[in-house]
């Protein structure tokens, strides 16, 4: 495990007290953010996201199968998340740990309640053969904000994958297109992650303001600037305030980076 | 410094080298630092600069993890406190050792914990590296102490060097005009203290050294650098 | 493995246009990850790799540590997505396999002597699989290594050749590797022509082994020579950007 050094905390959190940030950004500013799409030709969808020195690449493949007997129509979503070793000193190998399975679920519950797949167009014949979507996040880089990063790369990958109708033309029945076509998709939820250190809410954490931050909270929000999903981490608490204050800014920074991506997919 | 300094010969060609590249023959020449001979040829065993210094041909290395050397400087940072010592990360492949008895204190049995914890930062110097590399540090020097206040910052270990210059030349023109106090720790560890625009200053130094350490005239670029836009020199 | 699929025409052509002795094309790049010590991205013919280097650094646990010398740890993993049949994540025998045989290659040039006690972490992610995996993997973890500043003997280098329709040619891809006759991945410090990873599976006369062989290794020099272009590209492009 890494130890932060007391003097680096007490810098950051210093510096915090003045508004400033050890990278220069202000409190709700977020850092470089850059998305590539279509980097992996064996994947039926794919996108590298790095925010700053952040890096996560997400990979989309397709099957077909049973859907689960308990929702016989509707396809089915999967998402794994993987901490590997390469990304960290800290990531060991090995099954994933409660943060990769705590991410894997965040960012499975925004793509699924926010319906940005809409899992009914997914079904071939009902309650017998529908479209399995698996997304796989693999991080590259570790520098902190893996939900947004990976959430980003999750809705970059799904808006440019193509549904492999061709390759499992044997199994489709008549009358299903069998010509591969793009995965229909709606308007995106963009997830937004702050911090908390001391009283300070600090957008988008560099590694050295994660490490030392009491708590996190990431906010999924919607075109229509609805709340998607919320997920709340680490061991320290936000008053109903705080919250507030991370909504507007998961709104403001939403707008833009949701700007981003468009600019990608479309 | 000890024996075994090399100093850049500002003259000489930045050639760049990599491992298992041919540099010399013996008796012509002899292995420094940073080669390997076999069949009598001197090869080079690391990514590094060239510098031949009286027939001594060494290689001095561009990246890599700080390899500790009694005498070094560095500034370590406590990992854990136990009953008569304390183990500290000192940013090399081991952690290093202090011993209650290396400390100018006088510490009750098992009051490590009062006097430095989990966290804490130190300057402090490599007293033993035995033959598995089992690394002890002392702070029994009246230039040894705890850090307080300031940030720290960590840098490639392979160019401390360049950061102190010929003859301490770099850090003197950084210091004047950043006007901070700067401890530069050999282990790749900078402790800076002054305002923010200073330490934000010697951030950007740091990051341009060792972006361009393979480079001449560095210290003439990074003044100049510095001459931009800084206030009054000391 | 046997099928009637031309794999190359009578003049020498292979599906994708390859002559026999030809490379797919190759690019690499050094020290493209912030947090890992050292990294490099390789892209060979459709497989896409990432390595990253940590080390050396204490090894634990600490019953894997050796007194006298650092331990090469290199783990081979393919991404789920890096295949046409998702791959479930999580190492299966295959990539064991791998691992060791490429900690084993790499162990030879090392220097650990200089490391008692500490291991050195070579992560291998293949994000795009096209035959040929553990070629390109063990040639990118040899550029992270350097970009680590681990120091070694030289710097080892991999290629296959193999034989398809009975004709001995370079550098497998997809269809070859799935229909050819046979398979031959080696690694080699092309320094000293020493052979640090043999593999081989298929069907080959003695002769046809030894024109695969030679045919390998002189794929193996063409890349050794992109692996060096690669890291001399990252440290003197400044040297170049800087000099008036």
């Amino acid at each position: 495990m890494t130890i932060v050094p007391i003097i680096k905390r007490d810098y950051i959190t210093k510096l915090a007290e003045e508004g400033k940030r050890i990278d220069g950004r202000s409190f709700d500013e977020y850092r470089k953010i850059e998305i590539e799409t279509k980097i992996v030709n064996k994947a039926e969808g794919s996108a590298r996201v790095k925010i700053g020195n952040t890096q996560v690449l997400v990979g989309i493949k397709m099957d077909i199968g049973e859907p689960f007997p308990d929702s016989p129509n509707i396809g089915v979503l999967s998402t794994a998340a993987e901490l590997i070793p390469l990304a960290s000193p800290d990531f060991e190998s090995g099954p994933p740990r409660e943060d990769a399975i705590e991410l894997a679920r965040v960012v499975d519950r925004g793509v699924r309640e926010s319906q940005v797949v809409d899992v009914e167009k997914l079904v071939i014949t009902p309650g017998e053969l529908v479209w399995l979507v698996f997304i796989d996040i693999h991080i590259l880089d570790y520098d902190g904000n893996l939900f947004d990063a990976a959430s980003l790369g999750a809705l970059a990958a799904l808006s440019t994958t193509i549904v492999p109708a061709k390759r499992f033309e044997a199994q489709l029945p008549e009358g299903y297109p069998k010509e591969d076509y793009p995965l229909p998709m709606s308007e995106p939820p963009i997830s937004c992650t702050a911090v908390k250190i001391k009283d300070f809410v600090l957008f988008d954490p560099c590694f050295d303001e994660e490490v030392i931050a009491d708590v996190r909270l990431t906010v999924a929000t919607d075109h229509q600037g609805d709340i998607r999903a919320m997920q709340k981490g680490l061991s320290g608490s936000f008053s109903k305030e705080e919250i507030q204050k991370v909504i507007k800014g998961a709104l403001d920074n939403g707008k833009e980076i949701r700007e981003k991506l468009k600019a990608v997919t479309s | 410094m000890n024996g075994r300094v090399i100093d850049f010969m500002p003259s000489e060609g930045r050639q760049v080298v990599i491992p298992g590249q041919i540099l010399g023959e013996i008796p012509a020449f002899k292995a420094g630092r940073g080669t390997f001979i076999e069949n009598k040829k001197i090869y080079s065993e690391v990514l590094g600069i060239l510098n031949i210094q009286e027939n001594f041909i060494h290689v001095i290395p561009l990246r890599g993890r700080y390899d500790p050397e009694v005498g070094d400087f560095v500034i370590g940072v406590v990992l854990e406190a136990s009953t008569s010592n304390w183990m500290v990360d000192i940013n090399a492949p081991y952690p290093a050792l202090l011993h209650v008895n290396e400390v100018p204190w006088e510490i009750e049995f098992a009051d490590t914990e009062k006097y430095l914890n989990t966290g804490d930062t130190i300057l402090a110097k490599v007293l033993s590296v035995d033959e598995s590399k089992k690394l002890q540090i002392t702070l029994n020097d009246r230039n040894l102490f705890k850090l307080k206040g300031g940030h720290l910052l960590e840098f490639e270990p392979s160019i401390y060097r360049r950061i102190i210059g010929k003859k301490f030349s770099m850090i003197e023109i950084i210091q004047k005009y950043t006007r901070c106090r700067i401890k530069v720790g050999k282990n790749g560890r900078i402790w800076i203290d002054g305002d923010p625009d200073g330490i934000e200053k010697v951030l950007q130094v740091i990051s341009k050294i060792e972006n361009e350490a393979a480079t001449f005239g560095l210290t003439d670029r990074i003044e100049q650098f510095l001459r931009k836009d800084a206030k009054d020199v000391r | 493995m046997k099928s009637n699929i031309e794999l190359i025409t009578s003049e020498g052509k292979r599906l994708d246009g390859r002559g026999p002795e030809d490379l797919r094309k190759i690019r690499i790049e050094a020290g493209v990850l912030h947090r890992a010590d050292g990294s490099c991205s390789l892209e060979w013919g459709g497989n896409k790799v990432l390595a990253a280097v940590y080390g050396p650094r204490e090894a634990v646990p600490r019953h894997t540590q050796n007194p006298l010398r650092a331990i090469v740890q290199a783990r081979y993993n393919m991404a789920a997505f890096s295949v046409e049949d998702r791959k479930r994540p999580g190492p299966d025998r295959r990539s064991v396999e791998i691992s060791k045989v490429i900690s084993e290659a790499l162990e030879r040039v090392v220097l650990t002597d200089q490391f008692p006690r500490a291991s050195i972490d070579v992560n291998i992610e293949v994000l795009d699989a096209e035959a040929g995996t553990r070629c390109a993997g063990l040639t990118a973890a040899a550029v992270a290594l350097i970009d680590a500043g681990i120091p070694m003997r030289d710097i080892p280098v991999a290629c296959a050749a193999g034989k398809i329709n009975g004709v001995v040619v370079l550098d497998l891809g997809k269809e070859e590797d799935n229909f050819g006759d046979a398979d031959l991945p080696i690694a080699i410090s092309p320094r000293t022509g020493e052979v640090l990873l043999l593999q081989m599976d298929g069907h080959l006369t003695y002769d046809e082994f030894n024109q695969a062989f030679d045919l390998a290794v002189k794929g193996c020099l063409t890349v050794s020579e992109l692996q060096k272009k690669a890291i001399m590209q990252k440290y003197q492009a400044v040297a170049a950007e800087v000099q008036e």
